[in-house]
C-alpha cells in the first residue's frame, strides 16, 4: 500500500523536522567499534541498563498499590502478595530484578577491571561507574527497608548502630537517617523518598553520563598483551583500530547485547515465577523479640565481617573501611591509567580481583549459614541422641537435662543438632579432661559465658559428669599427665571406659 | 524554504541560524557585548542570592530531626512497681512517647525489667550493644542471647561473650506513685550512650552499678 507508506513517511518527517534526532541517533547506532569488542564479554553494561529499566517499570507498578506509611506498608505488601491478581509476581520480578541488577553491576565492574577498560581515556567513565555501583547498592538497601518487615526494621537498627559510631556527629546522623529518635513513620517516609525519587534520579543522570562517555570515547578494544596504553598515542591507535578493522555498533555488537539482555530478563521472570517474592516477614513490631534478622544478599558479607571482627577493631573498621574501599575503587584509573590492559600481563590485578571475589563468596556463604549465631530454640527443640543416655547414671541424666535446660545446646551441637557458635560436643571428653571441662564451664572464656555465675555446684557436677561421657565407645576420655602416671603405677589392668579417672 | 518543507535531510536551518547570530554578535561592538555579559552575571548573581535565601529554610527543614537527645525523651510508666517479682527479669513493652499516628506497630518498644529489691530495678533496652538486634532472655541459664552475631550478657546486663564491646544499655528509672517509670523515647545506640562503661569482671558479685550507664535513650 504505497499510500500508507507515503503517509507514514510524511508523519515521520513531520516529527523529524522538529525533533532532529535522526542524525545523532544514526551516529550513535552506526559508530564503528573495533571488531573484537563485539564480544559476549561486553554485554553486562547493557544488561545492567535493561535491568534498571525493568526496575523503574515494576517499581512504578508496585507504587500503584504500595502504601509508604509505617502503619500500612506491611499490610499493603500482603495485599499485593495475596489479593491483587499477580501482585506477588510483580513484587517477585522487582525483588529478583534487584538481585540480578546488583549481581550484573558487580560482574560488569569485574569485567571492566579485568579488561583494563578503565585506563586512559575512560577514567571518568569508571569513576561514574563506581558511583553507579554505590547508587545500585543504595537502591538495594532502601528497597529492603520499603519491604517494611522485621528484617527491614532490625536491618535499619544495624544501620543506626553503625552510624552511631561516627565521632561527634553520630547522634545527629542517626536522627537524620531515621527522621526522629526511633525507627518509625518518619523513617519509612524518607526511605521511600530516597528509593523512589532521590537515588533513581541520581542514577539516571549518572547513567546518562556513563553511556554518553561510552559513545564518545568508544567501546574498549579487546586487550592484547603488549599493546600498551599511552596517553600520547592511544586515541590515534584506537581510531585506527575502529576505522580500519571496525564494524558498526548496530548490528555488529548490539545483537549480542540484545540477546543477553533478553536472557537476563527471562531469567528474572523465571526466578520470580519459581521462587516468588521475598517476604514480607513478620510485622515490624519491635516488641516482638522472637526474630532472627538477616540482611538481603548484597549485604550478607558485611553481616559476616561484623561478626568476625574483634570488638576493639569494630569502630575503626566500620568507619574507615568503607572510605578506603571507595577511595581504592576511585583511585584505580588514576594509579594505573596507562600500560598493559591484558590480564595476561597484570598478575596483581588478577590476584586482587580473585582475592576480593573469593573473600566475598566466603563471607556471603558464612553469613547464609551464620555459624556464629546461637540457635535460639535448639535447647527446647532439638532431641538428644538416645545412645548418649543409654546406661547413664542418674547423675549423668541430670547433667543431660541441665545441658538442655541451660541453653548449652544453643551454641553447642550434639548429634549434628544445635548451634555452631561453639564446638560440637559429641566427643568433647576425648579433647578435654574432666578438670578442664569443669574449668571451662565455670569460667567460660573466648566466646563462652562463664556459667559459674549461673549454675549451682551440684548442677555443675552433674553437667560435667554428662560431658565426661561424651566420647566414642572405643576411645577413652582424656586424662592429664598426673592421672596417667597414677594409672601406669597402679595395676596394669586396662581402665574401663565407664569408670574413667 | 517551502520547497524543502518537512524533509529534514536537506534542511540545515539550525546551523544557519547559529551562524547568523554569531555573525550578528561579531558585528556588534565590544561595549554591547560586555553589557550583555554584565547582565548575564547580574542574572547569575540574582539566582545565586535567591538560591541561597531558599537554601537556608531548606537546610533547616532537612535538619529538623536533629535535636538534643533529651528533647525526645520523657517518663513512661511500665506498670505498678509491685507487679514485678523480685529476682526475676520480665519483658515489658510500652508505647514510644515520641510518636505520630502513622507509626503503626513501630511505636511499640520493648524492655527487660529486672527487679533486684523492693524498689531496686534495672531496666535494660532490648537492643544488643553490638548492632542493636533484639536480645532474648533465657531465665533457665540467666543469660541474654542475641540472635544476630551471638552476643551474650549475664543477668545484670554485663557482657558475657561475643562481639559486643560493653554491657546492655539501661534506662534511667524512678518510682512515682507506686509506678515504675523509665526515661525513654529514643532508640538506644552507641552515640547516645557514647561513653564505654566499666564492666565488672565475671565472678565479681558486686553487680554493675547501673547508674553508670544510663541509657540516654
Amino acid at each position: 500500500m504505497p499510500g500508507m507508506k507515503q503517509t507514514a513517511k510524511q508523519v515521520y518527517d513531520w516529527f523529524e523536522r522538529r525533533l532532529q534526532v535522526e542524525g545523532p541517533i544514526k551516529d550513535a547506532v552506526l559508530h564503528k567499534v573495533p571488531r573484537n569488542t563485539a564480544s559476549w564479554w561486553y554485554v553486562f553494561g547493557s544488561a545492567a541498563f535493561t535491568l534498571l529499566m525493568l526496575q523503574i517499570v515494576t517499581g512504578i507498578l508496585l507504587a500503584l498499590v504500595y502504601v509508604p506509611s509505617a502503619a500500612e506498608a506491611w499490610n499493603s505488601l500482603n495485599v499485593l502478595n495475596h489479593q491483587v491478581p499477580l501482585g506477588w509476581f510483580l513484587r517477585a520480578v522487582h525483588g529478583w530484578g534487584s538481585n540480578f541488577m546488583v549481581a550484573v553491576v558487580f560482574i560488569h565492574m569485574a569485567q571492566v577491571f579485568l579488561f583494563g577498560a578503565y585506563k586512559f581515556p575512560r577514567e571518568l567513565t569508571w569513576t561514574v561507574g563506581v558511583f553507579l555501583l554505590l547508587m545500585t547498592l543504595g537502591m538495594a538497601f532502601t528497597g529492603q527497608v520499603l519491604r517494611f518487615d522485621q528484617d527491614a526494621y532490625w536491618g535499619l537498627g544495624i544501620g543506626v548502630f553503625i552510624l552511631s559510631r561516627v565521632p561527634w556527629m553520630g547522634g545527629g546522623l542517626v536522627h537524620l537517617l531515621l527522621g526522629g529518635p526511633t525507627i518509625a513513620g518518619a523513617t519509612l517516609s524518607r526511605f521511600f523518598a530516597l528509593h523512589v525519587f532521590v537515588i533513581p534520579g541520581t542514577l539516571l543522570v549518572l547513567v546518562a553520563m556513563h553511556v554518553w562517555m561510552v559513545l564518545k570515547l568508544g567501546i574498549n578494544e579487546w586487550p592484547m598483551p603488549g599493546r600498551l596504553v599511552r596517553k600520547s598515542t592511544y586515541t590515534a591507535e584506537y581510531n585506527k583500530l575502529a576505522h580500519e578493522d571496525g564494524i558498526p555498533f548496530v548490528p555488529g555488537a548490539f545483537w549480542k547485547d540484545l540477546i543477553f539482555s533478553g536472557a537476563v530478563l527471562a531469567a528474572v521472570a523465571v526466578c520470580a515465577a519459581v521462587f516468588g517474592p521475598s517476604g514480607p516477614g513478620g510485622q515490624p513490631d519491635p516488641s516482638i523479640t522472637q526474630t532472627v534478622p538477616k540482611p538481603d544478599f548484597p549485604f550478607l558479607w558485611i553481616y559476616a565481617v561484623l561478626s568476625y571482627l574483634p570488638p576493639s577493631m569494630e569502630t575503626p573498621f566500620i568507619l574507615i573501611a568503607p572510605i578506603l574501599m571507595i577511595a581504592g575503587l576511585l583511585a584505580v584509573p588514576f594509579v594505573a591509567g596507562e600500560g598493559e590492559k591484558s590480564w595476561h600481563r597484570r598478575p596483581v590485578a588478577v590476584l586482587a580481583l580473585t582475592s576480593v571475589a573469593v573473600a566475598w563468596a566466603v563471607f556471603t556463604h558464612l553469613a547464609t549459614y551464620t555459624p556464629w549465631s546461637p540457635h535460639m530454640s535448639a535447647w527446647s527443640g532439638d532431641p538428644l541422641p538416645v545412645q548418649y543416655l543409654r546406661d547413664a547414671t542418674p547423675l549423668v541424666r541430670q547433667g543431660a537435662v541441665i545441658f538442655q535446660a541451660k541453653q548449652c545446646r544453643n551454641c553447642h551441637s550434639i548429634g549434628g543438632l544445635g548451634g555452631e557458635r561453639g564446638p560440637a560436643l559429641d566427643a568433647v571428653a576425648t579433647r578435654m579432661t574432666l578438670d578442664q571441662i569443669r574449668y571451662k564451664v565455670v569460667t567460660g572464656g573466648g566466646n563462652m559465658p562463664a556459667y559459674g555465675k549461673n549454675l549451682s555446684p551440684p548442677e555443675i557436677e552433674a553437667l560435667v559428669s554428662f560431658l565426661e561421657t561424651l566420647h566414642p565407645a572405643n576411645e577413652q576420655p582424656a586424662i592429664d599427665a598426673a592421672q596417667q602416671a597414677t594409672q601406669s603405677n597402679a595395676a596394669p589392668a586396662p581402665a574401663s571406659g565407664a569408670g574413667g579417672p | 524554504m517551502s520547497d524543502q518543507s518537512d524533509n529534514p535531510h536537506k534542511q540545515s536551518t539550525g546551523p544557519d541560524i547559529e551562524t547568523a547570530s554569531r555573525l550578528a554578535s561579531d558585528r556588534e561592538g565590544p561595549a554591547i557585548v560586555s553589557r550583555r555579559w554584565l547582565l548575564l552575571k547580574a542574572g547569575i548573581a540574582l539566582n545565586g542570592l535567591v538560591g541561597l535565601a531558599l537554601a537556608v529554610p531548606i537546610v533547616r527543614y532537612l535538619l529538623a530531626p536533629v535535636r538534643k537527645d533529651d528533647s525526645y525523651k520523657s517518663w513512661i510508666s511500665l506498670g505498678a512497681a509491685d507487679s514485678f517479682p523480685v529476682g526475676e527479669t520480665r519483658l515489658v513493652s510500652f508505647k514510644n512517647p515520641w510518636t505520630q499516628p502513622w507509626d503503626g506497630e513501630t511505636d511499640n518498644v520493648a524492655a527487660y525489667v529486672r527487679k533486684e529489691g523492693a524498689s531496686q530495678f534495672t531496666v535494660f533496652a532490648i537492643n544488643c550493644a553490638h548492632l542493636g538486634c533484639p536480645v532474648r532472655w533465657f531465665p533457665q541459664s540467666q543469660l541474654f542471647m542475641c540472635p544476630c552475631h551471638g552476643g551474650v550478657y549475664y543477668a545484670d546486663g554485663s557482657r558475657a561473650s561475643g562481639p559486643p564491646e560493653r554491657g546492655l544499655f539501661t534506662y534511667d528509672y524512678k518510682i512515682a506513685g507506686g509506678q515504675l517509670q523509665i526515661d525513654a523515647g529514643q532508640m538506644p545506640s552507641l552515640s547516645n550512650t557514647a561513653k564505654l562503661v566499666n564492666i565488672p569482671t565475671p565472678g565479681q558479685n558486686g553487680s554493675a552499678k547501673d547508674g553508670d550507664c544510663p541509657c540516654r535513650g
